[in-house]
């Protein structure tokens, strides 16, 4: 099949980017949609152009590098699915499809497709573990967790730290981000005792990033690639004003 | 002893004396300490950020030491550990089944085909109850039964049931859990990370390791970072064969460019093909898909008895149900009746190797077997199957396009993780002193075979519960004055060696992508020291690498500059290095006269094709010393002794 990319380029942080045109024949359907792009930059690289800088490793939809705005669409068409885990045959032959990087304040360009997400990294500083050395641990089956509350925990666990929410977010807020960690902990009885002043800390960095605040549209959790449910904002909002009523802290 | 053993060097386990149980509380106890006060004193330099480097650089930090901790990716917790699916072992006996520390072991000596170290696997199996207390108390949700405890499930052919699992996304919330401490330690102060940062050399000065030279991917900046030891926790080097279950970033740069300057490289032959992986598509294809083994505990996987119907299915002419029950070769429960579908990795690739070199295989390029859920979907209910694997089978239908619940899935297997590594004695230190190798970067704990749930165990044992005590005893020993300082001239030579590297490799202005020399590499790989070798296919591989590196060096295009975001240039730096592995690995898998393992020589087999090894010339670890550019490496033998199993020869008939 034949396709007409409109690509997002741009040298570096400081410079000026734009959409570039590329067309592209021979693409099978059953490529992915980065194997889509390795054959572009193969092109560009035999012409001594440069190629399209773009984040991705593991390309099995689970370490969350991966992040294009495709098509209006953080990670493109598909639901519940990564950029890495797109296939060329969601698109049609002779189809323009348009690339982006994410687009936050939180998140600057650092070349083309690739931008800085560090601003998740220091969310998590702020509060997103529970306190405990290694070795101290007791036995693990010393506390038993009901099977429902493990897995509520799982649901909020398994984010890959993306982004998706965040590019998919007219505000470019990170509630479901931060939610899904929240929440995870928060539902643990291994978290309970640091659970208000995680809630305070996680928040007052989201802010402090410069993240956007919630009008809970919801687009976030559908274009997140793990479908995380909207029902861990509403846990973190009772959770955040739980920990300021009664907290001294922050 | 191999004939054409060259050895000169001594090569020290420092495995304690004494009985197996005891060796590692004894010689924990002989390790001396540093004092509480004095921990502040020195500098850590953690490479890697998986779990075997975000567990060590967080316990190291909670005990004091000042860390700094690196990876190539823009997260710590994007280290490609994140991917592993099927779950980890650990000995607790809580099915009440009969397991035991010294089963855990057992089993893990065994299925290394016996040419792993006693001590180590022992102490492995020992702290393996400990990293899921550790973890369970991080919160990480591993799965539950209904009254609240945990849960475990056999796996990977294990006769008991020690693997702990979370969905099948248990290396995900293994490394979150690992991240989330070493993110606690960086809030603390005590580790300082390096994102998107890479090590492009080891610093040497006085014989030991001093420090690492680093490269910023996002600006270019060629960095010192000096330290009183130094952590390489960068995983394994599958990627060698281009197409692999491994991330795209996942290489061996700095265990490679360590090993240049002096850390032996032993048992590099020996890799895993995992046989459950999405086959190749075409040649556009970027990677490899594992689908968890876990999927063979209910799924046969067969291929049509004849040639002909092979032929049709290939062609598209005729669907796997249509073929009769008869017309199928159930190939593994065939040839193993007692393990079945169940026999260990090796031995499932192989044979699925085997039946499609006999043009049995299945899908267009006849290079795939079936994986069928038929049977359980009629014995156990589709629902039953879908809470079981239903996120595998989404996945396989994405990529695939077709839906396994109705027709059969097709697999390959597929590179998915390196037994070989960095050599280290067994305080997991390398033959360089102060330069340890953590993880699926060291050739320590699997011998020729790792067996499933194991790699995250050995990665969390050595991070948590090994490095904390062994890395103490070496600071202790050299003093917190014994450290290099990066204005010296040993980090200032070793800057100019990696500048004039990146520059090299820029200049060249040839024709060819990067990429193209790596899918050249992984092809002479695949096909020859893949899953089965001969002496004469490995002598001809040798002949190819050597003269790819001679195109590589003359002919790669590399566009852009250093002082910028350029991909092209870390992959041309990385292809490098495994064009020079590539042509070791060859080297290892020529020296071993046997077949062990994943180590497969056609010439040493059984009358039945099974493997056959010879414990009387080669029950040694291989250690490899670099001698020089283009020059042959030396071989290194470590005698492996067993004074607590008796070697026999695997059977899973």
């Amino acid at each position: 099949m034949k396709v007409n990319l409109k690509v997002w380029r741009q040298k570096n942080n400081n410079a000026a980017g734009k959409l570039v045109e590329y067309g592209l024949d021979n693409i099978s359907p059953d490529m992915s949609f980065l194997e889509m792009i390795d054959v572009l930059n193969g092109e560009l690289t035999r012409k001594g152009d440069e190629p399209v800088a773009f984040d991705h490793d593991c390309r099995e939809g689970i370490c969350g590098m991966c992040s294009m705005y495709i098509n209006g669409r953080a990670h493109g068409p598909q639901t519940g699915a990564t950029t890495c885990q797109l296939h060329m045959r969601s698109f049609n032959d002779g189809e323009t499809i348009i690339v982006e990087p994410w687009r936050a304040r939180a998140f600057p360009v650092i070349k083309d497709l690739m931008v800085d997400r560090t601003a998740f990294d220091r969310i998590m500083q702020s509060g997103g573990y529970v306190s405990v050395n290694t070795g101290s641990a007791p036995d693990a089956n010393e506390i038993a967790i009901s099977r429902t509350i493990a897995d509520e925990a799982m649901d909020a666990a398994q984010c890959i730290g993306c982004g998706a929410c965040v590019a998919a977010c007219k505000n470019a807020s990170a509630m479901l981000f931060v939610a899904a960690k929240v929440s995870h902990m928060a539902v643990l009885p291994q978290g309970q005792a640091e659970r208000s002043i995680r809630a305070e800390r996680m928040v007052a960095q989201m802010d402090a990033e410069g993240f956007g605040a919630c009008s809970f549209t919801g687009a976030c959790s559908v274009e997140c690639p793990k479908s995380i449910s909207l029902d861990h904002i509403a846990r973190m909002n009772r959770e955040y004003l739980g920990a300021k009523l009664t907290s001294e802290n922050v | 002893m191999a004939p054409n053993q060259l050895s000169t060097m001594e090569l020290q386990s420092k495995v304690p004396a004494g009985p197996l149980p005891e060796k590692w509380s004894r010689h924990k106890f002989a390790l001396k300490l540093v004092n509480p006060a004095n921990k502040r004193k020195y500098d850590v330099i953690v490479v890697g950020t998986g779990l075997a480097g975000a567990s060590a650089a967080a316990s190291l930090a909670e005990l004091g030491y000042n860390l700094k901790a690196f990876c190539f990716q823009d997260s710590p917790r994007r280290a490609h550990s994140i991917a592993a699916q099927g779950g980890i072992n650990a000995a607790k006996n809580y099915q009440n089944d009969g397991d035991s520390v010294f089963r855990l072991f057992y089993d893990t000596i065994k299925g290394g085909d016996y040419r792993a170290r006693e001590g180590n696997v022992h102490r492995l199996a020992e702290v393996s109850v400990s990293i899921i207390d550790q973890c369970v108390a991080q919160g990480v949700p591993f799965a539950r039964e209904y009254g609240g405890l945990l849960a475990n499930r056999s796996f990977g052919g294990a006769q008991v049931s020690r693997t702990f699992y979370a969905r099948g996304q248990t290396g995900q919330q293994l490394l979150l859990g690992a991240y989330s401490a070493l993110s606690r330690q960086v809030a603390n102060g005590k580790v300082k990370l390096y994102p998107r940062t890479e090590m492009l050399d080891l610093v040497m000065e006085g014989g030991k390791a001093r420090g690492i030279i680093t490269r910023n991917l996002v600006t270019g900046k060629i960095e010192s970072h000096s330290g009183h030891a130094v952590l390489l926790c960068t995983g394994g080097y599958g990627n060698v064969f281009y197409l692999s279950t491994n991330a795209m970033g996942s290489n061996v740069t700095a265990a490679w460019r360590a090993h240049k300057h002096g850390a032996l490289m032993a048992n590099p032959c020996f890799t895993q093909i995992h046989p459950t992986c999405i086959p190749v598509k075409g040649d556009y294809q970027s990677k490899l898909t594992l689908m968890s083994e876990s999927l063979r505990n209910d799924g046969r996987v067969w291929v049509p008895k004849s040639k002909e119907d092979a032929q049709k299915i290939q062609k598209g002419q005729m669907k796997a149900t249509d073929l009769k029950e008869e017309d199928r070769d159930y190939f593994l429960e065939r040839r193993y009746p007692s393990f079945g579908n169940l026999v260990p990795r090796d031995v499932a690739s192989r044979n699925a190797k085997y039946v499609c070199d006999e043009g049995r295989g299945v899908s267009k390029t006849g290079l795939a077997v079936y994986l069928d859920f038929a049977d359980a979907i009629k014995r156990d209910g589709q629902k039953t199957i879908e809470a079981k694997y239903g996120n595998l089978f989404e996945m396989y239908e994405k990529i695939v396009d077709d839906n396994p619940y109705e027709t059969p899935m097709m697999i390959y297997p597929a590179v998915h993780y390196t037994m070989g590594g960095l050599w280290v004695d067994y305080n997991l230190m390398t033959t360089i002193p102060g330069l340890y190798a953590l993880g699926e970067a060291n050739f320590s704990d699997h011998g020729a075979n790792r067996l499933g749930a194991s790699a995250l165990m050995q990665g969390l044992a050595d991070g948590y519960f090994v490095i904390p005590y062994t890395v103490g005893d070496y600071l202790a020993t050299i003093g917190p004055a014994d450290k290099v300082s990066v204005d010296s001239p040993a980090f200032k030579q070793a800057e100019k060696r990696v500048s004039d590297q990146v520059q090299r490799l820029l200049s060249i202005n040839g024709t060819k992508p990067v990429d193209e020399f790596h899918r050249a590499l992984g092809l002479i790989m695949w096909d020859y020291c893949g899953m089965s070798r001969t002496a004469e296919g490995l002598k001809k591989a040798k002949v190819m690498i050597q003269a790819l590196k001679k195109e590589f060096w003359t002919n790669v295009r590399v566009t852009g500059d250093n002082e910028e975001m350029n991909q092209a240039l870390e992959n041309a730096g990385r292809v490098a290095d495994f064009i020079e592995l590539g042509e070791l690995m060859v080297d290892d898998a020529l020296n071993r006269e046997e077949s062990c393992g994943g180590h497969f020589r056609e010439e040493h087999q059984t009358e039945d094709g099974e493997a056959l090894r010879n414990d009387d010339d080669y029950a040694y670890v291989a250690a490899w010393e670099y001698t020089g550019e283009n020059q042959p490496e030396v071989l290194h033998t470590e005698e492996l002794v067993f004074e607590n199993v008796k070697l026999t020869q695997r059977s899973y008939k």
